[in-house]
């Protein structure tokens, strides 16, 4: 085992850590502010993913197709907020569940209308795939390391917009306290409509970027959407910062359990039997994780106790 | 104890309904068909699907009644599906399962209650050695097939170093057994990865390191499309090989160019050269515009085998419909087709490459892996 590979594995729990990142941010930011549990988060994903592929499909413009995964999931997100959620934000948890768990049944068969059952290409532009040399002769591929950076932006961009802007002070005072700015002279149904819009924004750009080196098909979303959960648990609910420590968190324990444990019980046991244990193990690292953080503290990381 | 009473008070009443049931019908079957129609794997579903319903149709048989259901992929669901079809649907067969963990849940069960079922994909090991069953025919492959062409296929090329990267689930399991059954060069390691996984950056970084000459793998459906897109665009250049499934009719689009020149190893292409490989490929085209898949191709066999034995045999009569599906007196669109005694079928793997085709990403057949390839687990059934 080289000091290469371990490099190369810290890079690619990064970049699942800040994709991470991004679905989380949403996740969390509008259970911060409106109260409400969003489990339709990963069809917006879905969205984002497949306007990007249709829009660069018919235009051949993989940056057009960002914007377009940006605009569709943030029209989404904006009209399921006005449509059906705002309904939802003075009722119990259960059944914000179960109307964001219909969402997702109606996106779902919703976008395999439009767009089939098969899944849709989108691929990464030319200028950046490929692989790069960094450093110490690591090779590794472009696109991540543009993932990456996108990130790690979007993240400071995120903090900037929440700590230093007149939005961002309305959203922390939403958080803390939503009769009254509302008593205040906010309109806070705008409020809480571009809330929801950015967070779907978040997503469907994660849903973008992430479809060009995954395949863009129904049902993607599902997966990320736990994790995305995971990581609000671990990182405190409702808490940004929280958010992505805990995102860099899992895809780091992810990563960097998935091949090193394996190798791990390879120093004691034969070899199938190590990948077998050592798969299975890596599997549920996460969910380990997240016991153990929230055994030490129970409201996560960052959480406001109570 | 109330419920507890009605519960078995239906129970009753529906074993009675039931041993009252056969020969009610004179002829004609109904077909429980239950498949993967949503979900991230509805693809190799919806072929099957599309497969098995256009032999149907080109039969022009007007007694066969096929009821559809969508298992989603979870064999719970699978369950559930294969009780109400056999108990009120009343079923005479059933068929259409894509993944070897939910034939594994349903299949025992089934036939256990006499119902046939027909497999058109999943081929677990657990039902092709000791689990056999009468009443259990495979029309696709036992799962360890295509991956032991493989195996013989590299071993043939001169490999000497490969590394396996499959899912951790049954028939994961399966192809890397099934691969390492046959290949006598050496191995470099084994990658398992979760059910389902789409990112493989640390895969691929393991791949980079690990100094093999050659990589096999298995990650059907969108698994497949993530690993090739992510591969092509590491820049590691070791050769990829791997049964069909990751470079099926269905994904091969999605892909792109990350696919072009891998080898793989499959029983069926569309240009095998019989007639009723040509009449499959132009009927499926005319009737849903686009290529028909591996997946379709095990759809159409699936019915054309029913339908064979329906001509000679009544459903009803198990022993003799049996009989009929064991000759297999149907023209495959594999050409050459038989079954094993543990009712697996007997057929030649080709070797496949990806070619671009105009616009249209397809495979071309390169050579055949092996020839009347029986599986390994023949011996070990009993029936």
């Amino acid at each position: 085992m080289s000091l290469i590979l371990v490099i190369e594995q810290v890079l690619n729990g990064l970049q699942s850590g800040v994709m991470l990142f991004l679905m989380a941010a949403g996740l969390t930011l509008i259970f911060g502010v409106m109260g409400l549990i969003n489990l339709a988060h990963g069809s917006l994903y879905m969205i984002g993913a497949f306007a990007a592929a249709a829009v660069a499909g018919a235009t051949g413009s993989f940056l057009l197709g960002l914007a377009a995964a940006l605009a569709a999931s943030a029209a989404a997100g904006a009209l399921i907020e006005a449509s059906v959620l705002r309904r939802l934000y003075g009722r119990d948890h259960l059944d914000q569940v179960l109307a964001t768990f219909a969402l997702i049944l109606i996106f779902s068969e919703g976008t395999r209308w439009l767009f089939g059952s098969f899944p849709l290409y989108l691929d990464i532009p030319d200028w950046l795939s490929g692989p790069v040399l960094l450093p110490g002769g690591i090779h590794y591929p472009l696109y991540r390391l543009a993932i990456i950076g996108v990130g790690l932006l979007v993240a400071f961009g995120l903090f900037a917009l929440i700590s230093r802007t007149r939005i961002g002070i309305r959203i922390r005072a939403g958080e803390a306290d939503r009769e009254m700015i509302g008593a205040l002279g906010v309109n806070i149904s705008v409020l809480y409509t571009l809330v929801f819009a950015l967070g779907a924004a978040l997503a469907g750009l994660a849903g973008a970027l992430i479809g060009a080196i995954q395949s863009v098909q129904v049902g993607m979303g599902e997966p990320v959407m736990i994790l995305a959960f995971v990581v609000i648990v671990i990182g405190g609910i409702g808490s940004i910062r929280g958010a992505l420590v805990g995102a860099l968190l899992v895809g780091l324990t992810d990563t960097l359990g998935r091949i090193f444990l394996p190798m791990l019980f390879g120093l004691f046991m034969e070899p199938t039997a190590a990948t077998t244990t050592g798969s299975a193990l890596a599997s549920m690292s996460i969910y380990i994780l997240m016991a153990a953080v929230l055994l030490v503290k129970p409201t996560g990381l960052y959480g406001s106790a109570g | 104890m109330r419920a507890k009473s009605l519960f078995l008070a239906t129970a009753v009443a529906s074993a009675l309904a039931l041993a009252a049931a056969p020969g009610a019908r004179a002829e004609g079957i109904k077909v429980g068909m239950i498949t993967t129609l949503s979900g991230g794997g509805a693809s190799l579903g919806v072929d099957v699907r599309d497969g098995f319903m256009l032999a149907v149709k080109m039969s022009g048989r007007d007694d066969i009644e096929v009821v559809i259901e969508d298992d989603q992929r979870k064999p719970d669901i699978a369950v559930q599906l294969a009780d109400k079809m056999i108990q009120s649907d009343r079923v005479d067969l059933l068929t259409g399962i894509i993944w070897s963990n939910l034939a594994l849940a349903v299949v025992p069960a089934a036939v256990a209650q006499g119902k046939f079922y027909l497999s058109p994909n999943a081929g677990p090991s657990q039902l092709a050695g000791a689990g056999c069953d009468p009443l259990h025919f495979n029309v696709a492959w036992q799962n360890d097939d295509l991956p032991a062409a493989a195996g013989t296929y590299l071993a043939a090329e001169g490999f000497d170093n490969t590394l396996l990267l499959a899912p951790n689930y049954p028939a994961g399991h399966d192809m890397v057994n099934g691969f390492k059954r046959t290949f006598t060069g050496g191995i470099n390691g084994e990658i398992f990865t979760k059910l389902g996984q789409k990112d493989y950056a640390a895969e691929i970084a393991q791949i980079r390191a690990s100094g093999a000459d050659s990589v096999f793998f298995f990650l059907p459906g969108g698994m497949g499309i993530s690993f090739l897109k992510q591969y092509a665009d590491s820049g590691v250049d070791i050769p990829l090989f791997g049964p069909a499934f990751s470079f099926d009719q269905g994904i091969l689009q999605a892909v792109g160019d990350a696919a072009l020149g891998v080898r793989n190893t499959s029983q069926w292409n569309k240009d095998i050269d019989n007639p009723a490989n040509k009449a499959f490929v132009e009927a499926f085209q005319a009737e849903y515009g686009r290529l028909p898949s591996l997946y379709a191709s095990q759809g159409y066999d699936t019915a054309n085998l029913m339908i064979s034995a329906m001509e000679k045999a009544d459903v009803s009569d198990t022993d003799a419909f049996r009989a009929a599906l064991e000759e297999a007196d149907f023209d495959s669109v594999r050409g050459k087709f038989s079954f094993a005694p543990n009712h697996f079928p007997v057929q030649d793997i080709y070797v496949r490459e990806v070619i671009k085709e105009g616009d249209v990403f397809t495979n071309r057949i390169v050579g055949v892996a092996a020839t009347d390839f029986v599986n390994a687990y023949v011996d070990q059934c009993k029936m």
